[in-house]
């Protein structure tokens, strides 16, 4: 049986050529065949959810939320100090200088993340801002986000911080924060079907072990992990219960 | 939970209260007339065992809150609880998390040092096998207009039990 391994679409894609050795790791480890699936976006990998068809995932804290409560996934392990983090980010010109600046009828780049739409729009919340008095604009990725603000078709745009602090320099030097989440206890699961049974702890063990030889150490680096570390139950509880706290709008 | 006492103020002029809580504990607290703004970006978050005590804290609620996290661990949660809030809006965060549901609202809490912070506030029940073990609070930077909101109503509810 060939196993399907996905990473969640918000991964910069100048780590894609390391996802794949990341594949090929797992599958010398697990013993059977695994396919890396890329999805081009959140509705195709909510669309294979849906259908079950995903066996291990790399997957953001709000779609691990729902993979852990609703279909059973197991959660296997977390990158080591790598905590999701949202930034708000302006035209380095714009007169725009805290989020109380903000007014109705703000025009918002995003992207369709989940977690990181939904941390930014509750740093917006204090302006008085949300879903239903702002112009709001899909983009496909984080650097479109950053065009469409120096291209002043936005206001502000919503970025996922590790993807925003790896924009070009050229790029960078036009933008400026406006504000940066720390929230540190969010942050991507590796998850596995219940159907794996008895693989999903030979699948830890190897994780928490993957630095300790040197292709291991370089796949990790490859895709910027430093470590995996092991995750209980309660510590995703935790987490999900923290992803309900915040899905509610003020 | 001991009283506060005027050191706690840190030389600041504060008001005497006596709070009497849901459980009928009474404490002396101070009041500072003075706001600490919530900081951009991040999150209180704690936790509670099923009667309110505080089992976890984050960084950004032992700094908001100026307890040390030895201090807040193994209280009630109502270590926080303000003069100016109404009773009736913990009674209905009580009612509403024991249920099972989700409680949001817009909180001012007091601090060790008599000050005050505002708060947009989620509360969940913890659910672990169908039973509630326990609840999650996180609290977020709140809108100053549903601030002064809140603190027009709280006023007239304050008081009423």
């Amino acid at each position: 049986m060939t196993l399907t391994f996905t990473v969640s679409p918000d991964f910069n894609t100048k780590y894609l050529p390391g996802w794949f050795v990341f594949n090929t790791w797992l599958q010398r480890h697990l013993g059977v065949p695994t396919h890396f699936e890329v999805f081009d976006g959140f509705d195709e990998l909510h669309r294979a959810m849906a259908a079950d068809s995903i066996d291990i995932i790399y997957a953001n804290p709000f779609d691990a939320a729902r993979l852990v409560r609703d279909h059973g996934y197991v959660a296997v392990a977390r990158p080591v100090g790598r905590p999701d983090e949202a930034v708000i980010a302006t035209h380095e010109g714009s007169a725009i200088h805290a989020v109380e600046d903000l007014l109705p009828g703000t025009r918002i780049a995003t992207t369709d993340d989940p977690d990181v739409h939904m941390m930014c729009m509750i740093m917006i919340e204090p302006a008085d801002l949300n879903s239903g008095n702002v112009a709001m604009f899909r983009r496909d990725n984080y650097v479109l986000v950053a065009k469409s603000l120096l291209k002043n078709e936005a206001d502000i745009g919503f970025f996922l911080a590790e993807t925003f602090d790896d924009l070009s320099g050229p790029i960078r030097s036009q933008l400026r924060v406006l504000v940066r989440s720390q929230i540190y206890v969010i942050n991507h699961l590796l998850l596995a079907h219940p159907r794996l049974g008895a693989q999903i702890d030979q699948l830890r063990g190897h994780l928490l072990q993957m630095g300790n030889d040197a292709k291991g150490a370089m796949a990790l680096q490859d895709v910027a992990i430093k470590a995996w570390e092991s995750v209980d139950q309660e510590d995703v509880e935790f987490m999900i219960d923290l992803m309900v706290a915040l899905t509610v709008t003020a | 939970m001991r009283d506060m006492t005027i050191d706690d103020l840190h030389g600041e002029p504060g008001v005497e209260h006596w709070l009497t809580y849901a459980d009928g504990f009474r404490r002396r607290i101070y009041v500072v007339d003075k706001e600490i703004p919530f900081p951009e970006g991040r999150l209180i978050v704690s936790q509670t065992d099923t009667a309110g005590v505080i089992t976890t804290a984050n960084q950004s609620f032992v700094a908001m809150s100026g307890f040390t996290a030895d201090e807040l661990i193994g209280q009630q949660h109502y270590i926080l609880r303000h003069p100016d809030m109404p009773a009736v809006a913990f009674k209905d965060l009580w009612d509403t998390v024991s249920q099972g549901k989700k409680w949001t609202g817009y909180v001012k809490n007091l601090r060790k040092d008599g000050a005050y912070y505002w708060v947009f506030a989620s509360v969940v029940p913890n659910i672990r096998n169908g039973r509630i073990v326990g609840y999650t609070s996180v609290r977020r930077k709140p809108s100053r207009t549903k601030v002064a909101e809140c603190t027009a109503l709280y006023r007239t509810l304050v008081g009423q039990s």
